[in-house]
Formats: structure tokens, C-alpha cells, sequence
């Protein structure tokens, strides 16, 4: 689904990730980790088509590095704080996609809206302002409209970022079920480990002293791994120089 | 020995020098070491330690100190580097164990690391670097100004790709609800202008005069600019700040994802909505700035309402209130595109938003009056 390869990504003379390659599966859940200011974010940037790589290649479903003035995007994308727009109601923030690139007529799209809505258990919250609402619902709300045009693929940046631990549990069970029950494939920029561990298939370790990849592989088994400290420190939560 | 307490307050700590024989300093402290009284403790301490030479050995006796808090212990293992720095080892010892466990979350009982000293900036650095900002910004500007022209062509190609939903409501936001403001201001304008006027032209008895004073600097300058400064300050700042805002809480970046184009979605119709409220405005500011110099005309020079509406009308010509409508447009594009690009420039947080609209209310101002300029001079070069 994804191929990343040879990618380097920085700014001017600030290098934050040299040569990283790897791949993500169609219908996996993939999760990029790493510490603090590692470049966790800015390759999720780079996936998708913000900022543009100093080296490498990207190609997402096959099709090259994604250019956003070329049209619809193949992928749906949910920013860390939900990037609602402030002036549009919830349900027109979800629609807004749908008005955009589909000729569908306004009743249909509101079936959709309420539908999607509903599937991320904000039922009955359309004509909520994003200020009137919850940090969790925000995130709830752009994941519902990062699937309204019915994407394959789903970038999602901090998903339980700022959750209260229940509020984490329950959007981690709703990515499992877009997972599992629609069948999308996921991508998704954490350091909560308790979801990692929980939904995530995949992953890749960010590491910003060597700037590079350090481990690729089930993120249950590197945390049983011993071989790299600097991973199984990470993985189990352990404090530098322990 | 030598002691130093403070005598105007109960004692709750002390600082109490010795030197040992051969063996170095011992400072010991005693008491509880709070921070209420920090800023006492580092004075006393570091004069305490003032006299200690390069190569000198410094301990500091806890074994009196019945507790110690963060801050405190700050200043203390700060204290304890600068002497590092200085060539003097120096070490807490005989501590009790809770003050232990402050001297180790402080670091107090580790190597102190040197810290490398931050040199100033020179100046030619800092004209370089500036240097380097503004040539950085000046090609935003243009890439800026290059997406837009591109974005206007695409829209003119096919305008069902419009936001044309964000139009009407911005044209009330930024014309209706300015309305107002634009016939005080405007009003006050001609007011002033024709009270000035009429003192100089009442010496000469040409009192009628005013209105063609009035007329001609209200309609060919004043309206057009005066109104666009107003708007400047209203719908400028506001678009500024709304989409730098935008751009820091990535909805901006949002809109990209879903593959809307930014400048044809947000920057256009803001573009637009100033480029056809402004010259109505302006007509409306015209008209009430002459009404300014009529009230002048009728109270202090004796005109009558018929005689200065008279001469406004031999004075005024079509050209000259047009001249003024052209410079609204102009005026009403520069201000949208100004301010939108200053919001697509922010970085840096609810400062960067801060920052950016102040940016842009003075550049917006600047680069009116350089416009006004422009056209006086190209008017008056065609006989215009």
C-alpha cells in the first residue's frame, strides 16, 4: 500500500531522518514510534504529501509521492488536535469533503454525515461547533471526516494524544473496527504504548540521535527483544541509563 | 569562624564557614533551607565562597540541614558548578537522607557538567541573519503571489470550483458591518477638512470655495484611502489572524489533505468580497464627507445647502469620483491579499497569530499609501 524508500527529511541544513525505508501492508494497522522530536510528525507530513522530501521516494497505492493540487487524495487524514474548522458545524466539517467531490445532493450527504458520525459515536452531535464540544469528540469527529469519501487508507497523527485513559480505550476500539470490520489500512503516529500494543500490527522506531529506522517489526515482540536497548527501554516504559 | 545569620526574622537557617586544617573549606549549613529565604542563602553562600582559590577543595556540610527544598537546592548545585568552573571541587556531604534524595534529583551528587558559555552574536551576524530572513520572506511573498495568480486562472477556468458560499457572508462581515464606522470617519473627515479650509479661503472671500476643496480631495483621495484604512484595521486584521489561526492548528493543512486548494478556497473569496464592498463603501464615504464640508459650509461660511451642492457640482467630475472607485479596487485586493498571506505565513503558536496581524496591518498601510502614491503620480502624468 505504501513504499517508502531511500527517504531523507529535514529542513535546510537540519537533517531528521537519513535513508528510511520501509513498507506498509494493505489492511494492516502500522504505527510510527519514536521519542520526542524524532520526526514521528513530520514523516507522517511527508506521507502525505505536505512537505516534500530533500531524498528518496515515496509511492502510496502505486501512484508516486502524493501531489495535493492534483485532485482528490486517495487517503484520509486526522491531525492531532482534529483540525476541525471552527466556523462549520461538526456535521458540516464531515460533510465538507463529500460537497466537495462528489455530485451527491445535500439529503444524501446528510444521511452520510449522520451515518459516519454515528459510527464514531457521535450520534446526534451534527450541529455541534467544535468549540462546543469534547477533545476526544474533535478527534472523533475529523477521523469521521477523514473517512467520508470512503478512503482505503487512514493517516492518523496522536490518535489518543491528551485522551483520558477511557476516552484512549474507546478510540482504539473504533480503530480496530474500521480495521477490522471495513477493512482499512492504518497509519498512525503514537507514543501511547498501551495502544500501540493493543491495535497496532506493525511499527517502525524513529531514533533522533542516529536519525534513522531502529527497528521494523510486531511491536509485542520488540518489546520482548533485548538486543537494542534503546528499543527496549522504549517498550518497556524504562528511564534512560537504567 | 565566621557566622552570618539573619537577625530581623526568626532564625530558621545559618551559614557558618570553617576551615579545616589542610583538608580544604567545610561550609555548613543548619537550619531548614527554604525558599522564602533563597535569595538570602545565595547572597551569604556565595560571598561565603567568594575567596575560594583554584584548586581548593569545598564541602558543603548538610549534616545540620533539617530540610531543604527544590528551588533551594537549585541555587545550591548551581553554586557548586560555577565553583567547578572555577577550578574548586566542591560536594555535599553528611547529608540526612531526605536531603539526599534532594542533593541526587538535583544532580548535586554528579560530575557538573560545563556548560559551554553562549556567545553573543555579533553584528554582522545579526545583519546576515536578518538579511537572510527578509530575502526568505520575500520569496514567500512571491510563491505567495504566484499561487494566487495561478489559483485566479484556475477559478476563471472553471468558477463552479469556487467557495463561493465564503463570498456573501464575507461582503457583510467586511462592507455591512463597516458601514458605520466608514460614514463617521469619513464624515468627521470632510468635517475637518472643510473647518480648515474655510478659515484660509474666508480671508479671500472665496467661502464657496470649500465644496470644491471638499469635493475634489474627499472624492480623489481621501474617501478611497480613508476607507480602505478603516478597512485595513477591521477586515485586514481579521483575515490575518482568522487564517493564522487556521494555519497553526493545521487546518490549513487539513484542507490541503481533503485536496482543496487553500488560496482558491479561503484566500479568493476574501480577495474578491474587498474588491466589491470597498468601492461601494467608498461612494458612501465620498457622500457623507461632502455632507461633512456642507454642515461646515452652512454653519460657518453662510452658504446655503443649494449654493454648496451648486458648486460641488461645477468643481466635480465623473472622472474624479471614478479615479477614487479604481483606486478602492486596488486597494481592496491589496488589503485581502496582504493579510491573507501574513496568515499563511504564521508560525510560533497564538505569538506567531499576534505577531503576523500586526505585521500585516502595517504593511497593509504601507503599501497603501505607496499605492496612493503611485496613482497621483500616473493620474497626474496622463493628465488624469
Amino acid at each position: 500500500m505504501i513504499q517508502v524508500t531511500g527517504l531523507t527529511m529535514g529542513w535546510d541544513d537540519a537533517i531528521l531522518q537519513k535513508d528510511a525505508s520501509f513498507q506498509v501492508d494493505r489492511g494492516e494497522v502500522f504505527a510510527i514510534l519514536g521519542g520526542s522530536g524524532c520526526g514521528k510528525s513530520t514523516l507522517l507530513r511527508h506521507l502525505v504529501g505536505l512537505e516534500t522530501p530533500m531524498a528518496g521516494e515515496i509511492s502510496i497505492a502505486g501512484l508516486g509521492h502524493p501531489n495535493l493540487q492534483a485532485g482528490r487524495p486517495p487517503f484520509g487524514v486526522m491531525f492531532q488536535g482534529g483540525a476541525l474548522f471552527g466556523s462549520l458545524t461538526v456535521g458540516e466539517n464531515v460533510g465538507l469533503p463529500l460537497e466537495e467531490w462528489t455530485e451527491l445532493p445535500h439529503e444524501a450527504i446528510g444521511a452520510i454525515v449522520r451515518a459516519k458520525l454515528r459510527l464514531v459515536g457521535l450520534d446526534g452531535a451534527e450541529n455541534k461547533l467544535p468549540s462546543e464540544i469534547s477533545g476526544g469528540m474533535k478527534k472523533r469527529a475529523a477521523i469521521a471526516r477523514a473517512m467520508a469519501l470512503e478512503p482505503d487508507l487512514l493517516f492518523l497523527d496522536e490518535p489518543s494524544a491528551g485522551l483520558d485513559p477511557v476516552s484512549a480505550v474507546e478510540l482504539d476500539e473504533l480503530i480496530l473496527t474500521l480495521n477490522q470490520v471495513l477493512g482499512l489500512t492504518l497509519v498512525l503516529v503514537s507514543h501511547e504504548l498501551p495502544s500501540i500494543l493493543k491495535i497496532a500490527k506493525r511499527c517502525i522506531m524513529l531514533d533522533k540521535d542516529t536519525k534513522s529506522i531502529i527497528a521494523t517489526g510486531d511491536p509485542r515482540a520488540l518489546r520482548e527483544d533485548e538486543s537494542d536497548p534503546r528499543v527496549h527501554d522504549f517498550f518497556n516504559r524504562l528511564p534512560r541509563n537504567s | 569562624m565566621t557566622e552570618s545569620t539573619r537577625s530581623d526574622t526568626p532564625l530558621r537557617y545559618s551559614v557558618i564557614e570553617r576551615r579545616a586544617d589542610g583538608d580544604g573549606i567545610t561550609l555548613s549549613l543548619r537550619g531548614r533551607l527554604t525558599f522564602p529565604e533563597a535569595a538570602h542563602i545565595w547572597t551569604e553562600v556565595s560571598k561565603s565562597v567568594e575567596t575560594v582559590a583554584r584548586g581548593d577543595h569545598l564541602d558543603f556540610d548538610m549534616s545540620g540541614v533539617e530540610a531543604v527544598d527544590g528551588g533551594t537546592m537549585a541555587l545550591l548545585v548551581h553554586l557548586r558548578g560555577t565553583l567547578a568552573a572555577r577550578g574548586v571541587v566542591a560536594d555535599f556531604v553528611s547529608a540526612h537522607e531526605n536531603v539526599q534524595a534532594l542533593i541526587h534529583l538535583y544532580k548535586g551528587d554528579v560530575q557538573p557538567v560545563r556548560r559551554r558559555k553562549r556567545r553573543h552574536e555579533g553584528v554582522l551576524n545579526q545583519i546576515g541573519r536578518a538579511t537572510s530572513d527578509f530575502f526568505r520572506e520575500v520569496r514567500g511573498v512571491l510563491g505567495f503571489f504566484g499561487d494566487v495568480v495561478l489559483a485566479a486562472l484556475g477559478l476563471l477556468k472553471e468558477p463552479k470550483t469556487g467557495n463561493w458560499k465564503e463570498l456573501w457572508p464575507t461582503m457583510e462581515r467586511s462592507g455591512a458591518d463597516a458601514v458605520p464606522i466608514v460614514i463617521l470617519i469619513n464624515f468627521l473627515v470632510g468635517f475637518v477638512m472643510a473647518y480648515q479650509g474655510a478659515r484660509q479661503l474666508k480671508q479671500f472671500g472665496a467661502n464657496i470655495y470649500v465644496a470644491d476643496l471638499v469635493g475634489l480631495s474627499v472624492t480623489r483621495e481621501l474617501g478611497p484611502l480613508m476607507t480602505a484604512i478603516i478597512l485595513c484595521g477591521r477586515s485586514g486584521a481579521s483575515f490575518a489572524a482568522e487564517l493564522g489561526s487556521m494555519k497553526v492548528s493545521e487546518e490549513i493543512d487539513a484542507l490541503r489533505t481533503m485536496g482543496f486548494g487553500p488560496i482558491r478556497y479561503l484566500v479568493l473569496p476574501r480577495a474578491l468580497a474587498l474588491m466589491l464592498v470597498l468601492p461601494v463603501l467608498t461612494m458612501v464615504g465620498d457622500l457623507v464627507g461632502m455632507l461633512g464640508g456642507v454642515l461646515v459650509g452652512m454653519t460657518t461660511l453662510g452658504l446655503t445647502f443649494g449654493g454648496y451642492l451648486s458648486e460641488t457640482h461645477k468643481a466635480l467630475h465623473a472622472w474624479d469620483v471614478f479615479s477614487g472607485v479604481i483606486k478602492s479596487v486596488v486597494f481592496g485586493l491589496a488589503i485581502a491579499l496582504i493579510a491573507c498571506q501574513q496568515g499563511f505565513a504564521t508560525t510560533g503558536g497564538a505569538e506567531g497569530v499576534g505577531r503576523r496581524t500586526t505585521s500585516s496591518v502595517v504593511s497593509i498601510l504601507f503599501t497603501l499609501i505607496l499605492l496612493d502614491a503611485g496613482f497621483t503620480m500616473f493620474f497626474n502624468a496622463f493628465g488624469l
